[in-house]
């Protein structure tokens, strides 16, 4: 039996990296008692697959991991809501599993399958008139170029290709700092929230302007049509539209 | 009074791994401050990764937050960038925990395992905004404590720190505890907190190093003595008399990020007397203290149930002299924590077990290949000598034998690597004892090539630091430069001998440690100099330089010969003759020239008494569960352990192994 489960992480464990999530939910699977399946060999390790990395330092509505339970075992036999419970009361505070499902039969991993995911990300130091200018610059432009460094290498690419839809999501009542709603490309190098802000305003430090990320949706593509991995409500604070 | 989250949070996104500063861990409690509740700031003065799996201060975290007159939080040394954006934007030191200013509590209480860790402690006495020196603190200060293995020579350290605390903790927090608590409701007033200090310095256990005077007669002590007729003049150490009243952790704290010693850890015994003569820890947690098999068994169960961890560590100073060892890891075995049907057909989460500090012989190997579940990483064994006769010397009594048994049994089950550790720099060395070590190496890869082609041997090499309140306190420590030439000795022969690998600790740091160890009141202020010149995380290689410690040394007037590489004599007033770990002092010196005469010293646990003078002294014995030594092997503890063993004590001891190898960082799991 595979599942497919998504997540939220959210609060002071969004300081942890990806591979501390991997490691939270190796335990967590333990302390469940769910029958999960493990791999063979010398260092038996529950059969588990994750997603995208979500960097370290941001939260997420929508995370996503692949969990193989021991064959003779089929949703059927567990209640999908107990299971959720199970596994939310064994990972840290600021973990919620809100979806279980069963994995599509020959469903490539989440790495590949997924496309586009969106990022809801609350800007200190900058205005509402500001980001709404910044986004219709962006948008207009037809190439967005950013110097950036990985692995040690140097490099300047055109980022725009990678960003598939920019808005401004309404300020709430709690919090008054504008927001970028910001659906963007997954496949190939990608493109990181910090990255994405300083194409935006190049002036700035995205450290400091990116005062909190939160990615919201992961996306899939199904007969043409983008979907959700999971559909979930929209996001009330940032309902973008579905689009083909 | 209120959390610092606000102001901490933003330099999160700047620093490396933030996890550090979260807290959030599997097992962290949240503390209900008040009035009547006394809080203690448990700081382990190194990185996180490094202080969070620490045993000690989990314990008294767990024990202090259990008591409703105490909260307990916990904190670790900031790395290098937190700490720059931490003092640029005056973020003071803070716990994990509820992320609290550190001035904000009422104790702030270090654990020290490691002299190099000293000019860390000033660091965050600084960054907690608190007076660095002792006599500079209101009484709204937290009283800054000391514990650990370094508090028995605490005197570098005496006029930085409030309170020192000998020994083990379990009980004296609770007395000190209601004595702070009695402080606080009468409002801690101006001039109060020599009042408080007096009488703590009455707590068993407790040494104020305000309340003695020091008098010096040229560069030699000549007494430490109470300035008031109620402060003791002798400190003793605090022991817990029986283990299986203290069952903690029971909710260990699993972390969310990675730390160095990743899984469960259950003590199984404290203490230990195989008598190693260059061990301070051996020395100083005397008696042997077993705990009772079900409990561990029990500790093991719902620890693993709570962390989720699938390896557990059975933690001691030499987990094979545990009485029932075999008995215990094989009832271990198909423990994990699946499902009970996973378990029962060994199906996925096994458990895997892990023996630190390995006795060297063949069935501790034998039984480490059992419960390793199949992880063949490396086996670590300590031999410290390269020649029988200097093993005498040091009372590390494995024979060649031993150690050849133990390798074949490591190779033929599967491991590929071995690492050996040594001492170099112990009294009476010669070359040829130095060169024994590669010679040993040479003939443990010859064993392991007999079974893979892949066999190697690394030989790790500390430079011996004499320790306190042990029959080594008296040795002159070996230069810096004779040091580096036993190193290069090792280097050059093994450079000839295929499949042996050296690696060695920086005699330069090994110079700073034997500064610190044995050193008197005079060191603070080089302590001092070191800290305001930059020197922190000195146990960090990239961070160490000699030169801070020898201007330091030089700034202050004082002799680096002198405090280190000088022989003492019998009669020398030591820096910490106030203060006892037990031992009689004559007892170590008859210890000492049993050493320089070659002589070994059996393991009292199952031999009669020879009066070190703790279990005479304090009225304690040892608790160890079988009356016969362990089977396979006597570590060569020098008993006829063929005749059977029968001791004619009821309750015996053994003896300990050797974990004292200096610069500590390393010195962990065994696999």
């Amino acid at each position: 039996m595979k599942l497919r489960v998504r997540h939220t992480k959210l609060g002071k464990v969004r300081f942890t990296s990806h591979r501390d999530t991997a490691r939270h939910w190796e335990r967590a699977v333990r302390k469940s008692g769910v029958a999960v399946a493990y791999s063979a060999g010398f260092t038996p390790r529950p059969r588990m697959s994750f997603g995208l990395a979500l960097p370290t330092g941001a939260e997420s509505l929508a995370e996503y991991l692949d969990i193989d339970l021991i064959d003779d075992i089929t949703l059927a036999d567990l209640s999908v809501d107990d299971l959720c419970i199970r596994f939310g009361a064994a990972l840290p505070v600021g973990y919620e599993v809100t979806h279980i499902v069963p994995r599509e039969a020959g469903a490539t991993s989440l790495q590949e399958d997924v496309v586009a995911c969106t990022w809801v990300i609350t800007l200190d130091g900058v205005s509402t008139d500001e980001l709404v200018d910044a986004v219709a610059a962006t948008l207009a432009a037809s190439a967005v170029m950013v110097q950036r460094e990985r692995k040690g290498q140097r490099s300047t690419d055109d980022v725009r290709p990678a960003m598939l839809d920019l808005s401004v999501a309404p300020a709430t009542d709690d919090d008054p700092r504008p927001r970028l709603c910001a659906m963007v490309a997954t496949n190939g190098r990608g493109l990181r929230p910090t990255e994405l802000v300083g194409a935006m305003f190049p002036a700035l430090d995205p450290v400091d302007v990116a005062a909190r990320v939160l990615r919201t949706q992961q996306w899939i593509e199904r007969d043409g049509t983008r979907r959700e991995v999971i559909p979930a409500a929209p996001v009330a604070a940032c309902a973008l539209p579905e689009r083909a | 009074m209120t959390s610092l989250w606000a102001r901490v949070e933003p330099l999160l996104a700047r620093v490396q791994k933030p996890a550090r500063y979260i807290g959030c861990e599997d097992g962290a409690i949240t503390p209900q401050h008040g009035a009547g509740r006394v809080s203690w700031l448990l700081a382990y003065p190194d990185t996180y990764e490094i202080g969070l799996p620490n045993q000690g201060l989990q314990i008294l975290y767990e024990i202090l937050n259990e008591r409703d007159d105490a909260v307990a939080e916990r904190t670790y040394a900031p790395w290098h960038d937190m700490e720059a954006l931490m003092r640029q934007r005056s973020v003071p030191l803070f716990s994990v925990d509820t992320h609290r200013a550190a001035g904000d509590f009422d104790l702030l209480a270090f654990s020290l395992a490691a002299e190099l860790v000293y000019t860390n402690v000033l660091n965050l006495i600084d960054l907690a905004g608190v007076p660095v020196r002792s006599d500079q603190r209101e009484p709204h200060h937290p009283l800054i404590v000391l514990g650990g293995h370094c508090a028995f020579n605490p005197e570098p350290l005496a006029d930085y720190v409030d309170l020192v605390v000998l020994g083990e903790g379990e009980e004296v927090i609770g007395d000190i505890t209601e004595v702070v608590r009695g402080w606080k409701a009468s409002g801690k007033t101006p001039g109060s907190r020599e009042g408080v200090l007096r009488e703590l310095s009455k707590v068993p256990g407790v040494y104020v190093p305000s309340m003695y005077d020091v008098e010096y007669d040229g560069p030699m002590l000549r007494a430490v003595t109470p300035k008031y007729a109620d402060v003791p003049a002798t400190v003793h150490k605090r022991t817990v008399a029986d283990l299986g009243q203290w069952p903690y952790p029971k909710r260990p704290l699993a972390p969310l990020t990675e730390v160095v010693h990743d899984r469960l850890a259950v003590e199984v015994f404290r203490g230990c007397t195989r008598g190693c003569r260059f061990c301070q820890a051996g020395m100083i947690t005397r008696p042997v203290r077993e705990r009772p098999a079900a409990q561990v068994k029990d500790l093991i169960e719902r620890g693993l149930q709570h962390t989720g961890y699938d390896e557990v560590s059975l933690t001691s100073l030499s987990t094979a002299d545990f009485s029932g060892i075999e008995q215990l890891t094989r009832g271990l075995a198909t423990l994990g924590c699946g499902t009970p049907e996973q378990a029962a057909s060994n199906v996925g989460s096994n458990l895997s077990i892990s023996l630190p500090s390995l006795r060297v012989d063949a069935f501790t190997v034998g039984l480490a290949g059992q419960v390793s579940g199949g992880r063949r990483s490396g086996l670590t064994f300590a031999p410290e000598a390269g020649s029988w006769r200097l093993r005498q010397v040091i009372n590390k009594l494995i024979t060649e034998e031993d150690l050849y048994g133990a390798v074949e049994s490591a190779f033929s089950q599967g491991w590929h690597r071995t690492k050996l550790y040594f001492l170099t720099g112990l009294p009476t060395e010669a070359d040829s004892d130095t060169l024994g070590i590669v010679d040993l190496a040479r003939n443990c890869v010859q064993i392991g090539r007999r079974h893979t082609n892949r066999a190697s041997v690394t030989v790790s090499l500390g430079g011996f630091v004499p320790k306190p309140h042990t029959p080594f306190q008296w040795f002159g420590q070996n230069t810096t430069d004779e040091l580096r030439r036993k190193v290069q000795l090792v280097r050059d022969a093994a450079q000839r001998a295929k499949g042996v690998n050296v690696k060695w600790h920086d005699p330069a740091a090994t110079l700073a440690e034997g500064i610190t160890a044995r050193g008197d009141r005079r060191i603070g202020p080089v302590l001092e100099r070191v800290w305001r010149a930059g020197g922190v995380f000195q146990e960090w290689s990239e961070f160490f330089r000699l030169a801070r410690w020898e201007e330091a040394m030089a700034a202050e007037g004082l002799s680096v010969e002198w405090y280190v590489n000088r022989h003492r004599d019998e009669h020398e007033v030591l820096p910490w003759d106030h203060l006892s770990a037990g031992l009689h002092k004559d007892f170590l010196w008859l210890d000492w020239q049993a050493a320089l005469a070659e002589h070994g010293l059996e393991d009292c646990r199952w031999t009669p008494c020879y009066d070190c003078g703790v279990c005479t002294g304090y009225g304690i014995e040892h608790v160890v569960a079988s009356p016969v030594p362990p089977a396979g092997g006597s570590q060569g503890t020098g008993q006829d352990l063929a005749r059977g063993g029968e001791v004619p004590v009821a309750l015996l001891t053994r003896r300990p192994e050797p974990v004292a190898v200096p610069a500590s960082i390393e010195a962990g799991a065994a696999t």
